[in-house]
């Protein structure tokens, strides 16, 4: 049958970098589309021309066989094309209504209905079951995981014929990614074509029909779901072999042998040590240590105070309640400037990198060395022969690859975008390292080298306390998870009790260790 | 934008304002020979002096993404402080300028609380305290023009030539300006103005101290402001009422023309020397032509219009 | 049904939070006024106040529309005054002279007001640094016009304008509320009225959805100016007479920007409105009445209207206490 959309020979430059060199997808009605590759791949500019957001330098786009020149996301729009991207297209000032409506909304006498708007709106809301969200409420106020659920519906307020999704349910709480899977397999049932990018291979196992991987902007194959196994995906993905993700850190985990030996629980006296900390109701009595070497994992469901006790340890909180004590010595954390300290200090990877880790125009090289600006300088001069060593000592040690390090860091890919962050707080040999959710959005080749990085700063005595959303780098980097639960710490796992079952119940803060479920759970999102 | 783009991007602002630098000398010499004697040129240099003092302090605030409302009276008040002070025998007299500039930097430190701590968008806050400033100086001076004459010391920087015959004012510009080129391009404080104009949030999570620096810069700003008023009440020998409105918009002017961004996080000083070369040589030109003020008028603000069109385009929101 | 509307309500309120408080503020500070006022509430004391008010008004909602898109128009005073110069020449003669003048001095500001788009969206140049040379160049024209005070205005007319309705309501308040009832509220109800309010809430979110930005850009400047002209031919009709005074045109295009702020619009835009504009302006011109009722010394007076001012647009920042995520406060 042909397919529903197809699009061909699509080139695109950005400068000098290739986005996309003659890539071709086809999705057919009725059928889930999963688009998959490294960052740098090609497949949110693909995406971005299906939705006219973006123009290609050649190629063409067949809907139904008849070639479209989109001119911009409106016309694609009026064709039936929708998209949901990772940046929100929401407005945030304006209402949840306003919001869903925003595009040819219901008019009446030449003015917007905004009665009929508001029926439309909870129509859609209705639809992906986010019916806690009220149509008059701004998004501004709603948390990230309802932005997302109202950026779904919107898309699919207008009855589309094709739905383009990229990593549309990063900050979804499972519940809500369930709820929309399942209407997302309801309207594929009635002849919705939907193409997705998701870098969660359980989200493709689950979701997709139809898979096509890119690398480097080319098509590199395109076949049924379920046909490939996953070490072969990624592989395609990658085009090189793909061994272990995970640096072997300790004895419960068999499989390849990776670096050098397991770290040694070493018996030095805490680096870090949280007693009792408190905070605006989100925090409570948090207790806990890590000690030099130690990878410290956060665990639990979104939004349960995860990020804020990593704010607290860098000081972004007021009215933080409890003390905090490196090395042995009490600290008072009133501001980011006071996690520098003898002996290292303590970093944070921030949650977003474009917003919180980068001043994006600036270049590679400035945005590399402004952590660490007070220990390249003497009385304020910036030394600039001290800078320019450590500047290329990092991009090596990190591997950063940029066609220009003078460049502004805004063209690098997300991968290496994070490395530059990482590499920047590198700079300041920190003794503690905290991680916001460092792999979000990122490509399995970088995740991989930064796994191997964050054992090898273990190695070498860093304190490292990491959160992650997805439940198997808690499983493959820490040697202690933590599970939060309504800003309390509610279960420690060590060692071999780190599996999928125990960071599940713990996050659902079950008391009991109960029995698997039934049905196998492949690894990641939780239940 | 490669680095090549960059360059090229902040080159086109010096290019094109060196460019339209030389299209106003060769007309102005096509007017009157005059306009090219050196005599001529050094008067025009220490004109700009004036409004160069001024656009430093712009420049830093600009580049923090800010902007500065209070120039004008600012301004003022170094001119009247430092007469009012010269006015007293003693001590007072002899420290009329350091008098001047900390008043300048006390009004900036408050900008600077207001914007950093309060979080007021600047434009609305140095509005206020612009008003304030007015509000103050009517009080000093019960709304008259004040009597009191600069010092001889104003009036030497302001109007005599002590090097090679270059004005003084001239030379003081110099040392001012390398000294923000230095600050700028080899500080720690001047890595941070410029990525606080990229982005605030990314400074304060790398540790950097954020509102110090901005208090840090519209204080400096404030400084420069009122040093300009005591240079130019050095000039006229007294100072008046509402002497520094004439200065707001061409500082701005100047900045922007200059290559600036006034979004903050880019620009060169040299390309603000550029600017406010260009901007003073224009002034000079249109009332030397003897066209009428209205002339005048339409003239700046289209050549301002025209000259950005070339340079300081926004990017296209579409990728 | 009871409950959803009790709902409805709370986010209508809450919504507004900025534009009920200055309308709070101003009616406080009028009750104060005509208390102390010798006179109290008599029909004069209440045409002056209302039509000066009105003028800052006027060219505060021309600042606004802009400010909602997140730009700015610095513009509007020099608008402001070349309207004024362009009315005291053309709005004289038979009633249907007047009405061709009236028509033309609106036309100059759509004129103004298209140019000033023009520069913005297709120029892409920075609103506050176009708006002003914009602004410069208006004031040149306006120059070219009345190189010195002169000129009249049909003064049937004019009376009309600055009169009372039944000795009792101003006519100049009644042409405000008729301006926003016929122009502020259908335009704020359109597509292109929200489309302001998305732009200026998040331009790339915006042309991701579709809005249509250029021409609503274009549109909210054009507004602008079409605000400005009629803030000048009022003030044709409170001096008959035209005056390129480029003083009062600066001053008033400052004053505008801190009525917007006053009445609650955010300058980084995307929320905030005309109404609350109205009621900042209100407030700012009700401040200097006081002082004078007061009998505040007159040479203090503009320090006091300072000082009211910073403490005004201050006052948000008594928020900040609130904050307890110190990352916030970093955009």
């Amino acid at each position: 049958m042909t397919p529903l959309l197809r699009m061909e020979g699509i080139s695109k430059r950005y400068g000098g970098v290739r986005a996309l060199e003659a890539a071709h997808l086809a999705c057919a009605r009725g059928r889930i589309h999963a688009v998959l590759g490294e960052n740098g791949a090609g497949k949110s500019t693909l995406l971005k021309i299906a939705a006219g957001v973006v123009k290609p330098d050649t190629g063409t786009i067949e809907l139904d066989g008849a070639p479209i020149a989109l001119a911009g996301p409106a016309a694609a729009r009026r064709l039936g094309i929708a998209s949901v991207f990772q940046e929100l297209s929401l407005l945030p000032d304006l209402t949840v209504a306003d919001n869903i409506g925003i595009s040819d909304p219901p008019t009446k006498w030449g003015l917007i209905d905004h009665r009929a708007q508001r029926r439309l709106a909870e129509a859609a809301l209705a639809r992906v079951g986010a019916t806690d969200i009220h149509p008059l409420a701004r998004v501004r106020d709603l948390p990230l995981s309802r932005r997302q659920l109202v950026e779904i519906a919107k898309a699919l307020a207008r009855d589309p014929k094709i739905l383009l999704l990229d990593e549309a349910t990063s900050a979804l709480t499972a519940a809500d990614v369930a709820s929309v899977f399942r209407v997302l397999q309801k309207l594929r049932d009635h002849g919705l074509a939907i193409v997705f990018i998701s870098h969660r291979m359980t989200e493709i196992a689950e979701l997709a029909d139809d898979c096509s991987v890119y690398r480097n902007g080319r098509h590199v194959s395109t076949f049924v779901a379920g046909s490939k196994a996953p070490t072969e995906i990624i592989e395609m993905m990658i085009g090189r072999d793909y061994s272990s993700v995970f640096p072997s850190r300790s004895p419960r985990s068999p499989g390849p042998p990776g670096p050098p030996g397991p770290v040694e629980r070493s018996s030095d006296p805490p680096v870090l040590k949280v007693t009792n900390l408190s905070w605006a109701g989100r925090l409570r009595n948090i207790d806990f240590e890590i000690r030099p070497g130690e990878v410290v994992g956060l665990g639990g469901l979104d939004g349960q105070g995860q990020r804020d006790l990593l704010l607290a340890l860098f000081g972004a909180l007021t009215g933080v309640r409890g003390s905090v004590a490196v090395n042995g010595v009490n600290v008072t954390l009133s501001s980011p400037q006071s996690t520098q300290l003898r002996g290292g200090g303590i970093a944070l990877i921030p949650e977003d990198r474009k917003t919180e880790g980068l001043m994006l125009p600036m270049s590679v090289r400035d945005n590399l060395s402004f952590a660490a600006l007070d220990q390249l300088s003497r009385f304020g001069f910036i030394d600039q022969a001290a800078e320019q060593t450590a500047i290329a000592s990092m991009i090596q040690l990190l591997r950063i690859r940029a066609d220009g390090l003078d460049g502004p860091v805004a063209e690098l890919s997300g991968g290496n975008q994070q490395k530059v962050v990482i590499g920047k707080w590198l700079m300041t040999r920190p003794q503690i390292i905290l991680l916001n959710d460092p792999t979000r959005g990122i490509d399995v080749g970088t995740k991989q080298e930064l796994y191997q990085l964050l054992h090898t700063l273990a190695a070498d005595g860093a304190a490292l306390l990491f959160y992650s959303t997805d439940y198997a780098e808690l499983i493959g980097c820490c040697d202690r998870v933590l599970i939060l639960y309504d800003g309390a710490i509610v279960r420690v796992l060590e060692g071999d009790a780190i599996s999928e079952h125990n960071i599940v119940a713990g996050a659902h803060n079950l008391a009991t260790a109960a029995q698997p479920a039934a049905e196998p759970r492949p690894p990641g999102r939780p239940a | 934008m490669t680095i090549g783009g960059l360059f090229r991007r902040i080159d086109r602002a010096l290019v094109a304002a060196t460019g339209c630098i030389v299209v106003l000398l060769i007309a102005g010499a096509l007017y009157d020979r005059n306009f090219l004697s050196p005599d001529y040129l050094l008067q025009q240099l220490q004109v700009a002096a004036f409004l160069g003092v001024i656009a430093t302090g712009v420049m830093l605030v600009v580049l923090l993404g800010h902007i500065d409302l209070s120039i004008p009276w600012v301004v003022t008040i170094g001119g009247m402080m430092s007469t009012a002070a010269a006015g007293h025998d003693g001590w007072a007299g002899s420290l009329a300028i350091p008098i001047a500039v900390a008043s300048g930097l006390a009004i900036g430190v408050i900008n600077g609380i207001g914007v950093a701590y309060l979080r007021v968008p600047s434009m609305i806050f140095t509005l206020a305290t612009n008003a304030i400033a007015q509000g103050l100086m009517v009080v000093h001076t019960s709304g008259f023009a004040p009597e009191d004459h600069a010092t001889p010391a104003m009036h030497a920087l302001a109007v005599e030539r002590s090097i090679l015959g270059i004005p003084n004012a001239v030379v003081v510009w110099g040392v001012i300006g390398a000294g923000t080129v230095v600050v700028l391009k080899r500080t720690t404080f001047g890595r941070r103005v410029y990525a606080i104009g990229n982005s605030e949030r990314a400074v304060y999570l790398s540790r950097g101290n954020v509102r110090r620096i901005v208090v840090a810069c519209f204080a400096i700003a404030g400084a420069c402001s009122a040093f300009a008023g005591v240079l130019l009440a050095g000039y006229s020998t007294k100072a008046y009422q509402a002497m520094g409105d004439p200065y707001l918009l061409p500082a701005i002017a100047a900045v922007v023309l200059g290559g600036t961004s006034i979004l903050g996080g880019r620009g060169t000083y040299l390309g603000t020397v550029a600017g406010v070369v260009l901007v003073t040589l224009l002034q000079s030109m249109l009332s030397i032509m003897q066209i009428s003020e209205a002339g005048r008028q339409v003239i700046y603000g289209a050549v301002i219009i025209v000259m950005l069109l070339v340079y300081g385009r926004s990017a296209k929101v579409v990728s | 049904m009871t409950s959803r509307r009790a709902t409805d309500t709370r986010y209508w309120l809450a919504s507004q939070r900025g534009p009920l408080l200055a309308a709070a503020l101003f009616t406080a500070m009028f009750a104060l006024f005509v208390v102390e006022h010798p006179a109290g509430l008599s029909a004069n004391v209440v045409n002056t106040a209302a039509n000066k008010g009105v003028l800052l008004a006027l060219v505060a909602i021309a600042q606004t529309i802009p400010v909602l898109t997140s730009g700015l128009d610095l513009s509007v005073g020099s608008v402001f005054v070349l309207s004024n110069c362009v009315a005291s020449s053309l709005v004289a003669g038979s009633p249907g002279e007047v009405a061709l003048g009236v028509a033309a001095v609106l036309a100059c500001g759509l004129l103004c007001g298209a140019l000033n788009g023009l520069v913005v969206v297709i120029g892409r140049l920075q609103p506050i640094i176009a708006t002003l040379a914009t602004g410069a160049m208006y004031t040149g024209v306006a120059l070219w016009l009345r190189p010195a005070p002169g000129g009249a205005i049909n003064e049937d007319f004019a009376d009309v304008i600055t009169g009372s309705l039944g000795d009792r309501v101003p006519f100049s308040v009644i042409l405000l509320v008729a301006v926003v009832v016929v122009i502020w509220i259908p335009y704020r109800r359109s597509v292109l009225g929200r489309a302001a309010y998305a732009i200026g809430s998040s331009e790339q979110a915006a042309y991701m959805s579709g809005v249509p930005v250029a021409r609503a850009k274009f549109v909210a400047y054009v507004l602008a100016g079409l605000f400005a002209a009629i803030a000048g031919l009022v003030l044709t009709c409170l001096t008959y007479s035209g005056e390129a005074n480029a003083l009062l045109g600066g001053s008033y295009t400052l004053s505008s920007v801190a009525a917007v702020v006053v009445g609650g619009t955010s300058l980084y835009g995307g929320a905030g409105g005309a109404i609350g504009t109205i009621f900042g302006a209100f407030v700012l011109r009700t401040i200097g009445d006081l002082l004078f009722v007061f009998d505040i010394d007159p040479l203090s007076q503009p320090l006091f209207l300072g000082v009211v001012l910073l403490i005004a647009v201050s006052l948000g920042s008594f928020r900040l206490l609130k904050v307890k995520k110190r990352l916030d406060l970093y955009r």
